[in-house]
């Protein structure tokens, strides 16, 4: 009985030890943390080796680099900013951001970035991460969203190959999506288990905006002809011509890739980011090739959510911050983090880089459409994510499948969206 | 009631398909980690890997500090289990034993407090911990899983103390064993099985724990391994699906091997010895 008593106490004695705490660091030295949501190996690879050459050239302001996650950033953030626990710099989405810089969570980074930096980045990127007139974040990687096609099948059927300069129009996406289309295979499978934010990105394209923003400043819905352009040929490419799988509205982008290598569908509109997984997973001797999406009326245009990097309003060394920021985001380093993410950098400098230009994995394609790439069009508005979990994603999901027609999907986007904006703009 | 064969073939044959439907997504993960890159995305999957590898578990490893954080795991579960083992046991005793209101109204609070989401208690007691300088400390997770484990952990162990008969208790009295001795000696063997399998649940929700390891922890040092699991996990939900099955598979094994070492003490202990001789 002894015995065992002094066992459990020795347990509880080690388990206190292990639980204290070591302390700080060198006095007079700042310590800053970084928290990356870099995930990919050579992502997570490149923002720790870009830490190391920081700490080796600023022995007095320290950066400690701590790995978060996409999964879980925004209610882990929400916390931290409650508890004045947050970490001071931040890399979030520019979609993730409205309500933390609305909530005064943010720094404004106004004031405290280099001209380089500011300069470098296209004003178009900034509007990414401006809300009320101040900005909250820097916009740094991005990615459109583009088609990855099975270069054989694509080739045996004689089809034009669509390049930046000559896209397809939605009309002739279909045609030839029929076209690539046969027994028990599909001319393109679309992953919308996300049907909202893909379709409002494509629909620029078109001219589609959904929302229009009064000269009160008040947001409202409206689903006009350039909206339904997108939604109308998913919808007939699935319910009228059989050239899209139904199958795949309920998938991931991840998950529809054993079919694109099985030769179920012969194309795939996936994020840019999505050729690492392709890369590493296709079979030996499949060959596929980056295409860019449909045009419409607005050319190539498509809305992105960058990457962002913020700073904390709570954090005391601001100023400190936006100096690793503006290390981080070096053209050379940009393009670092770029292609150990498999993105786009949103500096032009970066842009430019050789690295990024080949044609290898379709790379540039990608960095052709950049400069075709806009905000996405709901990201500043109030209400949207209420308005996309509850009114958009089940409409576009029955009218994707064929359960309701497009005079119903504009009834419950128009009406019903509006309702629920509303009351966030009173 | 005599069971025909048939009617014994019949339950044989439900529970086995009950043991495949509980054991398929476990096989599946395993199978998953032994996978290369490219079988993963095969458009028709088999359950053996035809070119098994380690790799997964390899580039696992090289990503992810996964034994660091098994250790941290293993440390605030142990913690957690064992505090929270300390404290239910004389309080569920009380409150099996003492049929006041008080002790019905505490039962009542402690089913109640089983229905507060995550989400509300977090943000409180973060600003406690907060205020208690225990943010970013394993003693401050420790403490919070005792207290999050500590209603459930009430709530078995008076069903377990209830289950041993107040009338042993009385013999035990009636042979001149003090309170203290019978508790020791008749009592706690009994109720032993009992509290091995609440200090199981307990150690079982710590280890398994994401939501509060994620926010209260901050320096990676002293991450849990839920919280590193999602580091394989990138936007929009797409996933390093080869080394995310290693890590998980590696991160199960410890509570299986504790379930596997602890269980026939649950199941065989029960009431041995409570036949006086």
């Amino acid at each position: 009985m002894r015995t065992r008593t002094l066992v459990v106490l020795a347990v509880l004695g080690l388990l206190l030890t292990s639980c204290t705490d070591g302390g700080g660091g060198p006095r007079g030295v700042i310590t800053l943390r970084f928290q990356s949501l870099a995930w990919q190996q050579e992502s997570v690879a490149a923002n720790k080796e870009l830490v190391k050459e920081w700490n080796a050239a600023h022995p007095d302001v320290k950066v400690e680099y701590v790995q978060g996650s996409w999964d879980s950033v925004h209610d882990q953030l929400l916390t931290s900013f409650e508890g004045g626990e947050a970490p001071d710099i931040i890399h979030d989405a520019s979609d993730d951001l409205a309500d933390f810089a609305y909530g005064g969570y943010l720094a404004d980074l106004r004031g405290l970035l280099s001209e380089r930096l500011t300069s470098d980045i296209p004003r178009r990127s900034w509007e990414a991460a401006t809300f009320g007139g101040g900005v909250y974040g820097v916009p740094f990687l991005q990615e459109p969203r583009v088609l990855i096609a099975d270069a054989e099948r694509l080739k045996k059927s004689g089809v034009r190959i669509p390049t930046p300069e000559r896209p397809w129009s939605w009309g002739e996406f279909r045609t030839i999506a029929k076209r690539l289309s046969g027994k028990g295979t599909y001319g393109v499978a679309w992953p919308l288990k996300e049907p909202v934010s893909a379709t409002l990105n494509l629909s620029l394209s078109a001219g589609g905006r959904l929302f229009h923003r009064g000269p009160d400043g008040k947001v409202t819905v409206r689903f006009g002809a350039a909206d339904a352009v997108v939604p109308k040929t998913v919808h007939d490419e699935v319910n009228t011509d059989g050239s899209a799988s139904g199958a795949t509205l309920g998938m991931g982008g991840s998950d529809t890739l054993p079919g694109f290598f099985g030769g179920r569908y012969a194309m795939v509109p996936l994020g840019f980011s999505y050729r690492q997984q392709i890369a590493q997973q296709a079979p030996k001797g499949f060959r596929w090739q980056v295409l860019p999406a449909p045009a419409g009326a607005d050319g190539l245009t498509q809305g992105v959510s960058p990457q962002t990097l913020s700073v904390a309003a709570d954090s005391p060394h601001k100023k400190e911050a936006a100096a690793f920021i503006d290390f981080l985001l070096r053209p050379k380093n940009m393009v670092r983090l770029a292609l150990g993410d498999w993105m786009l950098p949103t500096g032009t400098q970066a842009l430019r880089d050789p690295a990024l230009h080949t044609a290898k994995d379709g790379w540039a394609t990608g960095t052709a459409l950049a400069s075709h790439l806009r905000p996405a069009p709901a990201q500043s508005v109030r209400g949207y994510p209420e308005w996309k979990d509850k009114v958009a994603t089940p409409a576009f999901q029955e009218y994707y499948s064929g359960a309701i027609g497009l005079a119903e999907l504009r009834r419950r986007l128009v009406r019903d969206g509006n309702l629920v904006l509303a009351r966030y703009q009173r | 009631m005599r069971t025909g064969k048939g009617a014994r073939a019949g339950q044989y044959l439900a529970l086995l398909g009950y043991l495949v439907f509980l054991g398929f997504p476990f096989l599946w993960l395993i199978s998953t980690a032994f996978k290369p890159a490219r079988e993963l995305a095969d458009l028709h999957p088999t359950w053996i890997p035809r070119h098994p590898t380690l790799a997964n578990f390899r580039q696992a490893f090289d990503e992810q500090p996964l034994l660091h954080a098994a250790l941290n795991s293993l440390l605030a579960a142990l913690g957690a289990a064992v505090i929270a083992v300390l404290i239910a046991t004389p309080m569920a005793y009380v409150m099996a034993r003492g049929r006041t209101a008080l002790a019905r109204a505490a039962t009542g609070w402690v089913v109640v407090s089983q229905a507060f989401p995550f989400v509300l208690v977090i943000i409180p007691l973060f600003l406690i911990l907060k205020d208690l300088h225990l943010i970013d400390s394993r003693a401050g997770l420790v403490m919070v899983y005792v207290v999050w484990a500590l209603p459930f952990a009430l709530w078995m162990l008076v069903g377990h103390v209830r289950a041993v008969p107040a009338e042993l208790e009385e013999a035990a009295a009636v042979d001149g064993a003090g309170r203290l001795r019978t508790l020791v000696s008749v009592t706690a063997p009994l109720l032993a099985p009992g509290i091995v399998a609440t200090a199981l649940f307990a150690f079982v929700s710590a280890w398994n724990e994401f939501f509060f390891a994620l926010v209260l922890l901050k320096t990676p040092q002293k991450q849990t391994l839920p919280v590193v699991l999602t580091h394989f996990i990138g936007a929009e939900g797409v996933a390093d699906l080869g080394p995310l099955a290693a890590a998980s598979f590696l991160a199960t094994l410890p509570s299986l091997v504790v379930f596997a070492v602890i269980q026939k003490r649950i199941t065989g202990g029960m009431f041995a010895g409570a036949v006086k001789s």
